[in-house]
């Protein structure tokens, strides 16, 4: 009896192997998410909606400063949200020197705690982790905190932080696991040393006298929001800032920042950091410039170089997912499959996309509607329109002028603009030397817009509508038969009337 | 130069045109026809309120409007500001007050100086300025009085009315010896105090709006709706709004009469209501009441009848074509005066300008008063364009728009732990043409800023589709338009949790 039993189960084991085999094994999952950010999140979450089986995969590699957060990625917890909140911080002490104007009586010097601001903003975005947790449960999604590298194509091997391992199988994978900031491990000290915007946000004290170096957004929006809550804070550039952004609108925003208090060491780029007896940094640079070597030393060292894929743990070689060998981005075609069959990637480690967190969720939420919804509509990458949040910030969408010309030949297209000032500038007082707007249009009858571009208060509000607009195909006569509201900044967009062509004064003249 | 009644016109005329009315759309008419080389002429005089106040050039929107009004906004929104600000890690003392002295000195020099830039920019363009009062006296002719009695007469080959509206009275006892306006409000030279604010306009929640928050005690007594014209769903989201930050409402009663129990700045005034739907009677004190039912065209007074313009003799509006001709041929009007038209700064000054292109530039575009956008800068900012859900549904039926909604919090409120879901969007979709949007509504910071590109992309005929398609920038309040999924139709909440 006992025999037959076994043989029985030995069969069928067998049996059961072989038809595995035969059939192809089942996937425990519909579709895994490796990575629980912005088009991560966005995507599993989707899918969910369409009853299938999905689960996410976490994971976040301390920094080599030792810092690290929950779940959300880079957004939520190390990007966009907490930026602005410390930009708004920054905002509020303007908006305290210009309440006296308005007739508020707060006895001067006021004094800002770091302490205060970063434990407000962290406790937030704890919060924000909270949410997301509750949300994939609420979804059903399963989570989990761990790192994935890939077995297969359709197997990610997932390990949590005490090295357990778990297999994940899925008939479809999502890579979006983002990027990180780099460090110029080139320079002695860099990597000891200095901090990225990882840690940033999640300083416990002031980082004091800081030097950012970079010319990225990030490190104007960082450097911009430091000098704001009255830290002493340099931006050293190699070359030209926000590269690829409007080198006009680019410059603006860097003289008001230099005016608002930001030192620039421009030209500029380190050699090596030490650190002093008294603890603090002391930075070598050379000044391309001058031909000279420079020193300084600060508290903190931020190093805002640049973000690189994450792709380096996920075993990509393994199922032959191609990266573009320079930047190391995963390549994607138009419905965001990579190389591989049933393996799609999303958000900022995706090659040629923009590095935003809308861009990821849209694509994301379109990715799972194509593959479980029978929508066919791809994402659309054209005309996205994004805002640097600089002490006087920065909105845009469409090409840039130079890339307008590039495109088009000068010849053929006209730009508008105008020097404006906000309202509420007047009685505070306030300089509005770089609020400015120009609008680059097509020539010829229709005038199309090819781009906008918006420097002042609540650039992002501002933008946001007009996107809109050139998504419709907006050209310039019917933004001029839209009537203003009055008195707002955004109006004065409606009313763009001078050519630089004309060589005519182009500030805004009263009502 | 003789009239005798024979109504002969005069061969050659001292101007091309006349304008009676140096505000928004006459000053933008004027500055325009002088471009095309012709030889004009502003009128402009303000007669003083009862209580005294008065102005220089530049219309209700420079002096006693829009300007004053978004500083003092501008003011208020600071003092939330200062609270939000400890929350960010500024410290100050604990106790701020706001004096009223300081603001209104600096929104006043503020003043002085459009004042004065309207003068220079007049002068610069050539335009004839004078400060004297205009009646029609006769055909092509009218007659200018100045501060000091002086009369002249100028003939013209055309003439444009702009000469606006200013704040009605309630015609009950002590209104206008004790009662102030918002011609007023912006020059008093005393801070208000305890303030009645009478009306539910958009003046009187604003004004009531900023009162509050400059931290002075403020009623608003209401006859019966709020922002009569607008959504009511989103008036009535303001009102809860001022109500939950410290604005006391009196609802249903009217003021029967106003009296004075001190003098002073301010003094004590006491007045007394009636309820609109019994026989209650009320009694309260106040420093200050302020009168915000309403504004009259100032058409009345200026000869009209001499030259035979028809103005609907109930509410004073002056009739126009969409051409914004008088049924008189050479007499035009634009701004706050028109008949059936939106009384805004941009729509008269592109009224003004169009039609002055279209007089002498030989321009056919007629000013498009569809789809015009606007914003009440109430504590909480109402921005909107196109159809009200009650217009909407009136005229293309229920069934046949769509509307979408949603809460949102402004990330910057987060950290304050302040008014989550109070903030809110909605669009208004015509179902039968391609869901195409036909109303814009934003209740939320900065919701000029906000509404003035929808504003643009309506314009282009935007549809809920390509509303869907447009990425969002992120993180700001704007945003949430491009992600509205939940339908009111559907009944789902649109409470936000976080991210």
């Amino acid at each position: 009896m006992a025999a037959l039993r076994r043989a029985r189960r030995g069969a069928g084991s067998g049996l059961c192997r072989t038809l595995r085999a035969l059939s192809g094994k089942k996937n425990e999952y519909d579709l895994l998410v490796i990575g629980g950010g912005s088009g991560g999140l966005a995507c599993a979450k989707e899918a969910a909606q369409f009853g299938r089986k999905v689960a996410v995969l976490d994971y976040v590699d301390p920094s080599p400063q030792g810092t690290t957060w929950g779940l959300g990625g880079t957004c939520v917890n190390v990007g966009c949200i907490p930026k602005k909140l410390m930009h708004q911080a920054a905002l509020l002490g303007s908006a305290l020197k210009d309440a006296q104007h308005y007739g508020w009586n707060i006895a001067q010097p006021v004094h800002h705690t770091w302490s205060v601001m970063a434990q407000a903003v962290q406790n937030y975005v704890k919060s924000l982790n909270w949410g997301h947790r509750v949300q994939l449960q609420d979804k059903k999604v399963k989570y989990f905190n761990m790192k994935g590298s890939f077995s297969d194509p359709h197997t990610v091997r997932g390990l949590t932080k005490a090295g357990k391992e778990t297999i994940v199988t899925a008939d479809n994978i999502v890579i979006a696991t983002g990027g990180r900031p780099k460090y110029p491990t080139h320079i002695a000290g860099a990597l000891q040393y200095g901090i990225t915007s990882d840690d940033l946000f999640w300083l416990k004290e002031s980082p004091g006298k800081t030097l950012i170096v970079g010319a990225s957004y990030v490190s104007l929006e960082c450097a911009g929001f430091l000098t704001g809550i009255g830290l002493d804070t340099a931006v050293m550039m190699r070359s030209i800032p926000l590269r690829g952004f409007d080198q006009q609108m680019a410059s603006l925003v860097t003289e008001h920042m230099e005016s608002y208090g930001t030192k620039f060491l421009k030209r500029c780029f380190p050699t090596k950091v030490e650190k002093l007896e008294s603890n603090r940094l002391q930075v070598t640079w050379k000044n391309t410039d001058l031909g000279t070597e420079e020193t300084d030393s600060f508290d903190t060292v931020m190093w805002a170089v640049g973000r690189a894929p994450d792709t380096k743990t996920l075993n990509l070689e393994t199922v032959g997912v191609k990266t573009n060998s320079e930047t190391g981005k995963i390549i994607v075609d138009a419905s965001e499959a990579t190389s591989v069959p049933h393996i799609y990637a999303i958000g900022d480690i995706t090659e040629g996309r923009p590095e935003l967190t809308p861009t990821a969720i849209a694509a994301g939420k379109l990715l799972a509607q194509r593959l479980f919804g029978q929508s066919s509509e791809l994402m659309d990458y054209d005309s996205v329109p994004t805002t640097v949040f600089t002490p006087l910030e920065y909105g845009c969408v469409g090409l840039s002028e130079e890339a307008a010309v590039q495109c088009h030949g000068s010849d053929n297209i006209e730009v508008f603009h105008a020097y404006y000032k906000p309202l509420e500038f007047t009685v505070a007082e306030r300089d509005a030397t770089q609020c400015y707007m120009k609008m680059v249009c097509l020539r010829g009858r229709e005038q199309r817009i090819l781009g906008l571009h918006f420097i002042g208060p609540n650039a992002g509000e501002v933008i946001q509508g007009f996107a809109l607009g050139i998504k419709c195909g907006a050209t310039y006569p019917q933004l001029m038969k839209t009537v203003g509201i009055h008195p707002t900044c955004a109006e004065e967009v409606t009313k763009l009337h001078i050519t630089k062509r004309s060589g005519l004064d182009a500030t805004v003249t009263g009502c | 130069m003789e009239m005798n009644g024979l109504a002969p016109v005069p061969d050659s005329y001292d101007y091309d045109l006349i304008v009676i009315g140096g505000g928004s759309g006459g000053l933008a008419a004027a500055k325009e026809a002088a471009k095309y080389e012709k030889k004009v002429m502003v009128l402009d005089f303000v007669k003083p309120t009862p209580q005294g106040s008065s102005w220089g050039l530049g219309g209700t929107c420079v002096n006693v409007g829009c300007i004053p009004k978004k500083l003092m906004h501008q003011a208020a929104l600071l003092g939330q500001a200062l609270q939000d600000s400890r929350k960010f890690g500024w410290q100050f003392t604990e106790e701020v007050k706001h004096n009223w002295m300081t603001m209104t000195e600096s929104v006043q020099n503020y003043i002085g100086s459009l004042n004065w830039g309207y003068r220079v920019a007049l002068r610069d363009n050539k335009v004839t300025y004078e400060n004297a009062y205009g009646e029609f006296v006769g055909p092509h002719t009218i007659k200018a009085t100045n501060k000091r009695g002086v009369e002249k007469l100028y003939t013209a080959e055309r003439f444009l009315i702009a000469t606006g509206e200013r704040p009605r009275y309630l015609g009950i006892p002590g209104d206008k010896e004790y009662c102030i306006s918002s011609d007023d409000l912006f020059s008093l030279p005393y801070c208000p105090g305890k303030t009645l604010v009478v009306g539910a306009s958009y003046v009187a929640l604003e004004c009531a709006g900023f009162l509050a928050g400059l931290g002075l005690d403020v009623t608003v007594m209401v006859r019966s709706i709020l922002l009569r014209g607008f959504d009511q769903d989103m008036a009535n989201k303001i009102g809860e709004y001022m109500k939950e930050h410290g604005v006391n409402f009196i609802r249903e009663f009217v003021p029967t009469k106003v009296e004075q129990l001190e003098e002073g700045t301010p003094g004590r005034l006491k007045v007394t209501a009636k309820s609109t739907t019994g026989d209650q009677i009320i009694e309260g004190e106040y420093n200050t009441v302020l009168l915000a039912i309403g504004r009259d065209p100032c058409t009345r007074k200026i000869g009209l009848d001499k030259v035979g313009v028809n103005i609907n003799e109930k509410t004073g509006k002056i009739p126009v074509s969409d051409e914004e001709q008088t049924n008189v041929p050479y007499i035009y009007a634009v701004g706050d005066i028109l008949q059936d038209k939106l009384e805004l700064t941009p729509v008269a000054i592109q009224a003004g300008r169009l039609l002055v292109r279209r007089l002498y530039a030989g321009a056919t575009t007629k000013c498009d008063y569809v789809n015009v956008p606007t914003t009440v800068f109430t504590p909480l900012e109402y921005g909107a364009c196109g159809y009200s859900e009650e217009t909407a549904v009136e005229k293309f039926g229920e069934e046949n728009i769509e509307v979408y909604h949603s809460h949102f919090w402004p990330l910057e409120w987060t950290v304050p732990s302040r008014d989550n879901n109070k903030c809110y969007a909605k669009i208004i979709c015509n179902i039968q043409d391609n869901e195409r949007v036909i109303g814009f509504h934003v209740l939320g910071p900065n919701a000029g800023e906000v509404t003035q590109g929808f504003a643009a992309a309506i314009k282009c005929g935007m549809t809920k589709e390509q509303l869907d398609n447009t990425i969002g920038i992120h993180p700001v309040c704007a945003e949430v338009f491009t992600t509205l999924s939940v339908t009111k139709r559907s009944g789902e909440s649109t409470l936000v949790s976080g991210c």
